[in-house]
C-alpha cells in the first residue's frame, strides 16, 4: 500500500519537474544559435592542459554572449571531456558532429588525442583547431602538406628546441645534457632535441629520462653531475619539472645553466620550486609575460586583457595552455562573424583570412601550406629572476 | 665545472634509493596490516598517503598550525577516513569474498581520489621541509634533512608496530586473526573490530608516509595509484604478510630504481625493479621473507 503511494508520489514529482523544466525553457531565439564544439582533457593526468583551456573557452563564450552574441547570433559552446583518452576523444567528436551538429571544433588538448581524431574530422569534413603541440597534427606525411580540415594553435616543439639551441649557441655552449619525461610530450621534445642537435653543433653527452609520477630525480641529476655538461635542458610538464629543479638545487648544481621547455609557463611552478627556479631559462609565449612586453608589442593588449579577465573570473594564475584555447576561440569567432556557420566557408576563412591574427601565443598567418601559422618569433626567452619572469636579454 | 667522484655518486644513489624506498616500505607495511587480518589487498592504500600529504598541507600551510599540532591532526583525520572506509565499504558487504572486498577497495580509491580532486583541485602542493632545506654534504653526496625524517619515521613505525604486535593484547589478538580468523572468533576475539582496527592502523601509517614525503616530492590528488603499485610490489617482493619483508622489499625496490637509473638507463628504471621482483618470485614464490607454508593456507 505504502509502496504504491510512494510510486504515485514519485511519478507526480517527476511530471512536475518535467513541466517546470519545459516552462523554464527560454522562448526560441530570434536568430539561429552558432554551435562550437570543444574537446579538452578536463580531468585525468593531463587536466593541467584541458582545465585552463575549458575555463578560457567558457569565459570567452560568456563574454561574447553578454555583449550580444555574434551579429545577434547566440554562441553555444559544447565542451566534452576526453580525459586524455584517444577512444573517448573519438566518441566525443562523433557526438559533436552527428548529434550536436556543431560547425567547428576546438581541441583536443593532447598530441595523442589530436592525431587520433584527425581522420574523423577529415572524413566528416569539419574544421578542427587542435590545441596540441606536435607538428604531425598539421603535416600529412604522405602529401607533405597540411590536412585539409585540421589547424592548430600552439607552437611546435621544433620552435621551442630551436629557440633554446640558438640561445646556447649565442653563449658559445655546446656540451649539453637533456632530461625528459616518458610521456608523449617528453618523448616528442626529446626527439626534436636529438634531431636538431647536429644542425646547431650541439653535443648531447647525457640523455636521461624519468616517469611522469616519479617523486625524485636525484639519481638522474647525480649522473649528469658526474659527466659535467655546460647546460641542462629538461622537457616535462606538471610536478616533475618542479621536482627536477629542487633536486638540482639540493645537489648544488645551480651553477649549471638550466633550460625548461615551453611547458614551464605557469607562475605556480616558480612558487612551488621554492627558490630553486632562480636563473632557469624557458622559451615562453606572450601570454605568460604580458606585463614584460613593451607597449610597442602588438600582443601586449590582448595578453594583458586575457590575463586580467582570467584572474578576475577564476582567481588563479594564468597558465599558458589556456592561451591556446584563446587563440582557437577567437579565430572561430572571427570566422563566424565574417561568414556565418557554414563548415566549408569556415575552413576556407581560416586558411585564407587568418593573416596577422594577433593571439596569445604569437601572430598567426595561416596558408594552404601552413596550418600552424607561427614562426619561432612566437617564443620569447624568459629567465626566472627574484621569483618572477623576466626577459633574458 | 664542479663534478662528482664515482664513489660519491654511488653513495648519492644509495641515499636517494633508501629515501624513496622508505616511502614504498611504509605503503607496503600498510598493505600487510590489512592483508594479515582480512586477506585482502587494500588498493586504497596509496590514497591514504595522498590524503596524508594534502591534509597536512591544509593544516600546516592553509591554517598555519605548527608542525607538532598539524602532524597528529593529519594522522587522526586520515585514520578516520580509514575507519569510514571499513564501516562504509568493507563491513556492509553481506557475503564477503576476497575478490568482492578487493573490488570494493578499488572503488573506494577512485572515490577518494575524485573527492580529493574536488577539494584541492589538480595542482600539486608543497609543504615546507620539517627542518629547513639546507642540504648536508656527506662523502660528496648531498643529503636533504627531510631524508632523515622519512627514514626516521620508517624506523619509528617499525618499532611501534613490533611493540604493538608482540607486547599488547590487542596486537596479539590481531595477529591471531591473521593466523586463523575462525579460531580467533572461537576464543572470543571480535574479528570485525580487528578488521576496523587494521584499516585505522594502515591509514595512519599511510598518512605518516604522505606527510613526510610531501616536502621532497610535492603532492597532488592522483599520486596514490602509483604509490600503491610500488608499495604492492615491495610487499610482494618481501613476502606478503611479513613486516620485516615489507621494509626490506621497499628499501630494495627504492635502491634498485635509484642505481638502475643512475648506472644503467633512467628510461628503464621501473623495469629493473619489476625484473628483480619477477626473478625473486621465480626462485622463491613466497617472496624474500615470506613463508611458503603460510601462503598455501591463505585464500589470496
Amino acid at each position: 500500500m505504502i509502496l504504491k503511494r510512494i510510486t504515485i508520489l514519485i511519478t507526480i514529482c517527476l511530471f512536475s519537474i518535467g513541466l517546470l523544466i519545459s516552462c523554464a525553457e527560454k522562448p526560441p531565439e530570434p536568430k539561429k544559435t552558432y554551435k562550437v564544439g570543444a574537446l579538452f582533457s578536463v580531468t585525468g593526468r593531463t587536466s593541467f592542459l584541458g582545465d585552463p583551456e575549458k575555463k578560457t573557452a567558457e569565459m570567452i563564450a560568456e563574454q561574447i554572449n553578454a555583449a550580444g552574441g555574434i551579429n545577434g547570433h547566440n554562441l553555444e559552446l559544447i565542451v566534452y571531456d576526453t580525459e586524455g583518452d584517444a577512444t573517448k576523444a573519438n566518441l566525443a567528436l562523433k557526438k559533436l558532429i552527428t548529434q550536436d551538429k556543431v560547425s567547428v571544433v576546438i581541441g583536443p588538448s593532447l598530441s595523442g588525442t589530436s592525431l587520433a581524431v584527425l581522420p574523423l574530422a577529415e572524413q566528416h569534413e569539419i574544421p578542427l583547431i587542435s590545441c596540441a603541440a606536435s607538428y604531425k597534427i598539421v603535416h600529412n606525411e604522405k602529401t607533405g602538406k597540411p590536412y585539409k580540415w585540421v589547424f592548430k594553435t600552439p607552437q611546435t616543439d621544433t620552435m621551442a628546441v630551436e629557440a633554446i639551441y640558438r640561445r646556447l649557441k649565442s653563449y658559445g655552449l655546446n656540451y649539453i645534457a637533456i632530461m625528459s619525461v616518458t610521456t608523449g610530450f617528453g618523448a616528442s621534445g626529446r626527439g626534436e632535441l636529438l634531431r636538431l642537435a647536429p644542425k646547431y653543433g650541439m653535443n648531447i653527452i647525457a640523455d636521461e629520462k624519468y616517469g611522469p609520477k616519479d617523486t625524485d630525480m636525484t639519481a638522474q641529476l647525480t649522473k649528469i653531475k658526474g659527466i659535467g655538461p655546460q647546460a641542462i635542458i629538461n622537457w616535462s610538464v606538471g610536478p616533475t619539472q618542479v621536482t627536477v629543479l629542487r633536486n638540482r638545487s639540493d645537489l648544488g648544481m645551480a651553477n649549471i645553466l638550466f633550460f625548461q621547455s615551453h611547458g614551464f609557463g605557469s607562475r605556480k611552478n616558480i612558487e612551488l620550486a621554492a627558490g630553486a627556479a632562480e636563473g632557469v631559462l624557458a622559451p615562453l609565449g606572450a601570454c605568460n609575460i604580458a606585463e614584460l612586453l613593451t607597449a610597442y608589442d602588438v600582443q601586449r593588449d590582448v595578453a594583458m586583457k586575457y590575463m586580467q579577465d582570467y584572474k578576475t573570473k577564476y582567481n588563479e594564475p594564468l597558465s599558458s595552455f589556456g592561451g591556446h584555447a584563446w587563440d582557437a576561440m577567437y579565430m572561430v569567432i572571427n570566422a563566424l562573424t565574417e561568414i556565418g556557420d557554414d563548415k566549408v566557408k569556415i575552413r576556407d576563412y581560416l586558411e585564407n583570412n587568418i593573416k596577422g591574427f594577433v593571439g596569445q601565443h604569437g601572430v598567426f598567418n595561416y596558408s594552404a601550406d601552413d596550418h600552424n601559422g607561427l614562426t619561432d618569433k612566437a617564443f620569447a626567452m624568459v629567465i626566472v629572476k627574484d621569483g618572477d619572469w623576466s626577459l633574458a636579454d | 665545472m664542479e663534478t662528482i667522484s664515482f664513489t660519491s655518486q654511488l653513495f648519492q644513489y644509495l641515499i636517494t634509493g633508501l629515501t624513496v624506498g622508505s616511502v614504498y616500505a611504509m605503503v607496503a607495511v600498510g598493505f600487510n596490516i590489512i592483508y594479515n587480518v582480512t586477506e585482502i589487498i587494500n588498493f586504497a592504500q596509496g590514497e591514504f598517503v595522498m590524503l596524508g600529504g594534502l591534509i597536512m598541507v591544509f593544516f600546516h600551510v592553509g591554517m598555519a598550525l605548527p608542525l607538532v599540532l598539524a602532524f597528529p591532526a593529519t594522522v587522526i583525520l586520515v585514520t578516520l577516513v580509514g575507519i569510514l572506509l571499513d564501516r562504509l565499504a568493507i563491513s556492509p558487504i553481506r557475503q564477503p569474498s576476497v575478490l568482492t572486498l578487493i573490488i570494493a577497495t578499488i572503488a573506494a580509491s577512485i572515490l577518494i581520489k575524485g573527492i580529493a580532486m574536488f577539494i584541492w583541485g589538480k595542482d600539486p602542493f608543497d609543504l615546507p621541509a620539517f627542518s629547513g632545506r639546507n642540504p648536508i654534504t656527506v662523502m660528496g653526496a648531498v643529503i636533504q634533512p627531510q631524508y632523515f625524517w622519512v627514514i626516521g619515521f620508517l624506523i619509528v613505525v617499525v618499532i611501534a608496530l613490533s611493540i604493538f604486535f608482540d607486547r599488547t593484547i590487542i596486537g596479539k589478538a590481531m595477529s591471531a586473526c591473521a593466523d586463523n580468523a575462525d579460531a580467533a572468533k572461537l576464543v572470543g576475539i571480535n574479528v570485525k573490530q580487528m578488521i576496523l582496527l587494521s584499516f585505522a592502523l594502515s591509514a595512519a601509517i599511510g598518512a605518516v608516509a604522505g606527510v613526510t614525503m610531501t616536502p621532497i616530492s610535492l603532492m597532488e590528488y592522483d599520486r596514490g595509484a602509483m604509490l600503491a603499485v610500488k608499495g604492492f610490489g615491495a610487499a610482494i617482493l618481501g613476502g606478503l604478510g611479513s613486516f620485516p619483508g615489507a621494509i626490506l622489499g621497499g628499501l630494495i625496490m627504492g635502491a634498485i630504481e635509484s642505481f638502475g637509473a643512475g648506472l644503467v638507463s633512467s628510461g628503464y628504471k621501473d623495469a629493473f625493479a619489476l625484473i628483480v621482483l619477477l626473478a625473486v618470485l621465480f626462485f622463491k614464490p613466497s617472496g624474500i621473507l615470506g613463508d611458503i607454508e603460510i601462503s598455501k593456507i591463505k585464500r589470496f
